[in-house]
């Protein structure tokens, strides 16, 4: 944590970050306002932060009849779409996770059941969740349905796979500490085995966010007609290249916010974890 | 004579991968309540194996252990165990693990908060008691291990190599907590360790083991006054005696490997 530094030092930090990003929108921003690059082909810097203005900023004139004045701020077609996207990354992930995190629990504690279903895991893990693009759409139409299951696709063996394997790799010796103290079945998986499984999983839970990401961007470009993966296809039919840089920027910076929650969670989930410093 | 340890013609035999390694023929030893007792032997003489029965982590493939009376079947509460490794829980606060063996017999919370203080005090932890096991030293891990096995308030004491690990310094810290404890509570306590020095300083009893199989080689009674002082003749004349007794062991290790080397 830096909260010990002074506001200088991170200050300088900044900048130093800064440096080389804004070198290279400043040569960027030449090269196209003395013509060498086709606008259609690269926009130039100012007009992709224009376009990503007029993406943000309300469509209509603000009428105090019709709603309040927060509303109206974020009435932007910009932030509907990220809360599009987000919508539906939070509601696939927490099926795909919420049906690996048993199942996967089930598997890595129960030999049983372990040999019975990795044989159909192993056979379905390869399949990348965009091969299930036809499938989904033919069981489930368009709109909210197929993408909200393609995400939940690209979340659930991630989260899966980890949940295994952080149950199986539990070290033998707080096993063996536990039944030394009398800790029964229960008292067994949820005190020792399901906490010292805990950093396997979160890391599982961080690809799935991860895929789902990917998967939401993509299912939005074939099955919905809003999201951010839609509104970037949509705006390529008008060649506005502008607003698609736009809207990757955008598409990056909620990618951006999705990891560190992730990572502040895990930061406070794992507080106890070696490798975190508190 | 009521033994509480009661260890009846122990044998282990391990299979693995077609082999057979013979770690345990044929031991007999009583221990008596209260008794402080040392097992000392070279590296792979079977003394955690031995440990491990009487825990009842791994069972003798032949001859019986009985603990007050009753067959050992499993690992129990009845006999708390300090493992070299610490094993502590590392999710868990330092209160949070002492608490723990008390959670899991679902004593009253009042009763477990009073206990696990009063263990944090006896072991000097009350400043740490909100402290996670990646924080402490390790030092500091094993009174925790300790506090976490007394709060169950057995009457046996297992430990494997508990100090091993530690500095010299901290190791002595320790030792004399350990005997502090025990004079306090008089457990029964089955203590391993390849530290000569350490087994004298510490038991009333020191059952040295044989290499392979492993067999009780003697079993010497410990009668120098406590507090022990490394400078005494009485001391030095047993450390003689044992180092004697280790070496030849020792001795059988090192030719066996060599010939294990040579195959
Ligand atoms: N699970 C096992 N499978 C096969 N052989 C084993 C197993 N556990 C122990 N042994 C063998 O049994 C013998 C005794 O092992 P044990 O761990 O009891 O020795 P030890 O005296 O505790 O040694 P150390 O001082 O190194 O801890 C060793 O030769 C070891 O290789
Ligand atoms: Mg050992």
């Amino acid at each position: 944590m830096t909260s010990g530094t002074g506001w200088s030092e991170r200050l300088s930090g900044f900048l130093r970050g800064a440096a080389v990003p804004a070198v290279v929108i400043a040569v960027w921003q030449i090269l196209s306002m003395m013509g060498y690059v086709n606008p259609q082909i690269l926009p130039a810097p100012s007009a992709v932060l224009v376009r990503w203005y007029q993406y943000l900023a309300p469509i209509e004139a603000y009428d105090p009849s019709k709603s309040g004045y927060v509303a109206w701020l974020l009435s932007g077609e910009l932030l509907a779409d990220a809360y599009a996207s987000l919508y539906r990354v939070v509601v696939g992930f927490l099926i795909g996770a919420g049906l690996a995190l048993p199942l996967g629990l089930a598997m890595g504690a129960t030999e049983r059941v372990y040999k019975l279903l990795d044989p159909l895991v192993q056979i379905l893990r390869p399949i990348p969740p965009i091969a299930y693009i036809p499938l989904s759409i033919l069981w489930f139409g368009l709109g909210n349905p197929p993408a909200i299951f393609l995400i939940s696709i690209g979340a659930f063996f991630p989260v899966l796979m980890n949940t295994i394997s952080g149950v199986r790799h539990v070290d033998g010796i707080y096993i063996r500490a536990a039944r030394n103290l009398g800790a029964g079945r229960a008292t067994m998986f949820l005190r020792v085995i399901l906490p010292a499984a805990t950093p396997y999983i979160l890391t599982g839970a961080r690809i799935g966010v991860g895929t789902a990401f990917i998967v939401v961007i993509v299912s939005e470009m074939i099955a919905v007609n809003n999201g951010l993966g839609f509104r970037i296809l949509e705006a390529r039919e008008f060649f506005w290249s502008d607003k698609i840089i736009a809207g990757m920027l955008s598409i990056g910076l909620l990618g951006l916010g999705i990891d560190t929650g992730m990572e502040r969670l895990n930061a406070h989930l794992l507080k106890w974890h070696r490798g975190i410093e508190s | 004579m009521d033994a509480q340890i009661r260890i009846r013609n122990a044998g282990k035999v391990f299979r693995a991968l077609g082999k057979e390694v013979e770690a345990l023929r044929d031991i007999t030893v009583d221990i008596p309540n209260g008794q402080f007792a040392c097992l000392l032997g070279p590296s792979g003489c079977g003394k955690s194996t031995l440990l491990n029965a009487v825990a009842g982590f791994s069972l003798p493939t032949s001859g019986s252990v009985e603990v007050d009376g009753r067959p050992v079947e499993g690992p129990g509460p009845d006999r708390g165990m300090v493992f070299q490794e610490y094993a502590l829980f590392p999710w868990m606060t330092v209160e949070q693990n002492i608490a723990f063996g008390l959670e899991i017999r679902k004593s009253p919370a009042a009763e477990i908060r009073e206990k696990a203080s009063s263990l944090l005090a006896m072991l000097n932890l009350s400043e740490f008691r909100d402290r996670y096991p990646k924080d402490l030293s390790g030092g500091m891990r094993q009174r925790v291990a300790i506090a976490r096995v007394l709060a169950l308030d057995s009457r046996i004491l297992l430990m494997d190599e508990p100090f091993g690990a530690l500095d010299a310094l901290t190791r002595h810290n320790l030792q004399d907590e350990l005997l502090r404890i025990w004079e306090a509570f008089r457990k029964t306590i089955l203590f391993v360790t390849h530290s000569i020095e350490e087994s004298i300083f510490l038991a009333d009893r020191i059952l040295v083991m044989t290499y392979r199989p492993g067999t009780i080689k003697r079993d010497i009674v410990v009668t120098l006054h406590r507090p022990r002082d490394p400078g005494d003749p009485g001391f030095n004349e047993l450390k003689r005696e044992l180092t004697q007794l280790v070496m030849e062991e020792q001795r059988r290790h090192e030719r066996d490997e060599v010939l294990c080397a040579a195959r």
